[in-house]
């Protein structure tokens, strides 16, 4: 590995909390990803973008940066991607996953506050947060109460904190607002960045990211076989390293794993034994290095087949139609594609449990496990009627309620283990 | 064929020796800081031909003795039906734990509840309380059940909850009232575990608490059902993992009965 101790100094890290925060992490990328038999060789690639994550690929920020383009980082899908690439800027996901400096973020903010959010804190407080600190531009959003509120938590704390203005209701009136909160967006990034969005840079844009999302839905489509051509863990992984990577090059790296795959299900060839109980997961999105749940799972002899979630098809699944011959005709394409994603935030929200039975069906999986962070009021308060819903169709589900921490490791063990056990007698 | 089931749980490690499905032996000992140490003790000149591990400590005797784990949840559902053919939902409070099982026609879970990675309401919960009111558990169950009203404990961490009580009992509360306040915020906790498993009905009560007199008598109370508790509610994990173990040998070795 080269030295970046200087760049990881002029971005203003703390670098002896942020090694000490890197050797935890390769010590349980080691233990959690490495130490999986018979994972696919295409998993190289990621192992490679996660071993650099804070190395090689903040050098191609800072690359980026000297060449006059702008990073702009965000914390949620509805943040057009798009757009970000139409104005030839680099686009990042900020870092959320881990329990670290949790003191620090409860200086700021209440004890009681959804992880994902404390997190985020916690590296921005505790400066090591290498994307953070190279953003030129902070994309926030009125999702929950807890994030919009955080924003203004965080807005001193950052050089540029733009938010965006969510509808929270699926009507033609919420549409509106998301259209003209996009639009507006569109506007922010051209005064920043100094250049324009021209039909050709947007149509390019969209190009670009339906790519990824083409890749991704591929690799989801692998997953139907049995025995399962990879595991869940690496499928989730490919996922997170979906809002980091460049975007041409992981469309590449995906689609060569893709190759891969289909030839091991051809010979019927795969991770686990065949006829291990597949499981699907919904709810929350898991932020790197967020890996405790599917890890307990695929420790119990179960194997994950899909994520219904922001990292996973509830971010990927929907491309944007680039047929407009407009601007404005485009800018109306992806507001229809953002506008289906179907967020805990939105009330009602129907159709979030029927893309959970229709991946049920299409993977192949035999139970649900719904994943809620602690204190997240959207997700928490959806498993309940969406448990019912889906016990109601024959569809066995296990609620989960945690954090980041590893407390609660046994009782989870215990109760993954015992839904497994239950879906194998049925 | 005999069969032993271990169950190591957070306080105690209870062993059963099976044969003809009826138990022969049973067994108890505290898990201690050494629950290998306690599972030699109580596997002490026990033999069998198969054996299946259950329990908080599950992995580690599979490591050790290297048999099968099956979860408790599956073990208690697996020991209840045998002894209550009729039962379909079974509740066990045990040292760290509290879990609802519902169970279809045939005995197979259908729904399970388990409360979160805090012990608040279990069995420590209550051994934490009687002594901090000054009673040996058997005292305890039977003074909050002869008491006539009961004050109202509202936290249920044991940290804040032995506060509560010393508070209580510094505002002159009798100490028979405030026991009968613990037992009802347990089983609070409890039913509401319960009915989000299945509509009130007959309830199968194991696990350690289930010693005392007091939480089934309130479940009962509460949901207005009969609470059965086994002669020895302890032991039905480890039956149930003995159970178990016949199950899979018979597998192996493709045999009928």
């Amino acid at each position: 590995m080269s030295n970046y101790t200087q760049m990881w100094s002029d971005l203003g890290l703390d670098l002896q909390a942020h090694d000490a925060l890197l050797s935890i992490l390769g010590g349980a990328y080691q233990d959690i990803f490495l130490s999986q038999k018979d994972r696919p060789e295409g998993m190289k690639y990621f192992d490679f973008v996660m071993s650099e994550v804070h190395g090689l690929r903040i050098k191609e920020l800072m690359d980026a940066k000297a060449q006059g383009r702008m990073v702009v980082g965000s914390y949620c899908v509805f943040v057009p991607e798009e757009m970000i690439l139409a104005v030839d800027s680099v686009s990042v996901g900020l870092c959320a996953g881990a329990e670290f400096n949790f003191e620090g973020a409860e200086e700021v903010l209440p004890r009681n506050l959804c992880p994902l959010i404390k997190s985020a804190f916690g590296f921005k407080r505790g400066l090591v947060c290498p994307y953070v600190e190279a953003s030129d531009i902070i994309v926030g959003e009125n999702t929950c109460d807890g994030k919009k509120k955080a924003y203004e938590v965080l807005s001193p704390m950052v050089k540029d904190l733009y938010i965006i203005d969510l509808p929270q209701m699926k009507s033609d009136t919420g549409k509106m607002l998301l259209r003209e909160e996009y639009r507006k967006f569109i506007k922010k990034l051209e005064d920043v960045s100094g250049r324009k969005i021209t039909f050709e840079t947007l149509k390019k844009g969209i190009e670009l990211t339906n790519a990824k999302r083409k890749a991704v839905k591929r690799l989801a489509g692998l997953r139907k076989a049995d025995p399962a051509p990879i595991s869940g863990l690496d499928a989730l992984l490919v996922n997170q390293v979906f809002f980091y990577d460049d975007p041409v090059r992981f469309t590449t790296s995906v689609n060569t794993l893709c190759d891969e795959l289909e030839v091991r299900v051809a010979e019927g060839k795969g991770v686990f034994p065949k006829n291990t109980p597949r499981l699907l997961m919904s709810g929350c999105p898991m932020a790197v290095p967020n890996w405790k749940v599917p890890m307990i799972i695929e420790g119990s002899g179960a194997v994950i087949v899909g994520e219904e979630s922001c990292v996973g098809e509830r971010g990927t699944q929907w491309l944007t139609d680039d047929n407009g011959k407009t601007i404005d005709e485009l800018l109306d394409a992806i507001t229809e594609r953002y506008f289906k994603i179907d967020c805990a935030v939105f009330t009602p929200n129907p159709s979030r449990v029927d893309h959970v039975k229709e991946m049920y069906n299409k993977y192949n999986a035999q139970g649900v496990i719904h994943y809620s962070l602690q204190s997240c009021h959207p997700y928490t308060v959806e498993s309940g009627p969406a448990e019912a819903l889906l016990e109601e169709a024959g569809i066995p589900v296990l609620r989960l309620e945690t954090d980041y921490s590893q407390e609660d490791a046994g009782q989870l063990k215990t109760r993954i283990e015992a839904f497994r056990e239950r879906i194998e007698t049925k | 064929m005999i069969a032993a089931g271990i169950d190591i749980g957070s306080r105690t490690v209870k062993l059963a020796v099976i044969e003809g499905g009826k138990p022969i032996l049973t067994r108890k000992a505290l898990t201690s800081h050494d629950p290998l140490e306690a599972v030699r003790t109580l596997m002490n000149g026990v033999e069998y031909d198969a054996i299946v591990a259950t329990g908080y400590g599950r992995h580690l005797i599979k490591d050790y003795l290297k048999c099968a784990a099956i979860s408790e949840i599956k073990a208690f559902a697996l020991g209840a039906r045998a002894i209550l053919p009729r039962c379909r939902v079974v509740l066990d409070i045990g040292g760290q734990d509290t879990k609802a099982i519902s169970l279809n026609e045939s005995g197979d879970m259908s729904k399970f509840e388990m409360n979160d990675k805090c012990a608040a309401g279990t069995g420590r919960f209550l051994e934490i309380m009687a002594n901090a009111l000054g009673f040996s558990l058997d005292e305890f169950s039977g003074n909050a059940l002869s008491a006539k009203g009961a004050a109202k404990v509202n936290s249920m961490c044991t940290v804040f909850a032995e506060s509560e009580v010393i508070s209580l009992i510094t505002q002159g509360a009798s100490r028979h009232e405030v026991a009968l306040g613990i037992h009802q915020a347990i089983v609070s906790r409890s039913v509401a575990l319960l009915k989000r498993i299945s509509t009130p009905q007959e309830v199968f009560f194991a696990g350690g608490v289930a010693l005392n007199k007091c939480v089934g008598v309130l479940i009962g109370r509460e949901l207005g059902i009969p609470v059965f508790v086994p002669e020895d509610p302890q032991i039905v994990g480890a039956y149930g993992a003995a159970l178990h173990a016949i199950y899979t040998k018979k597998l192996l070795l493709n045999i009928d009965n």
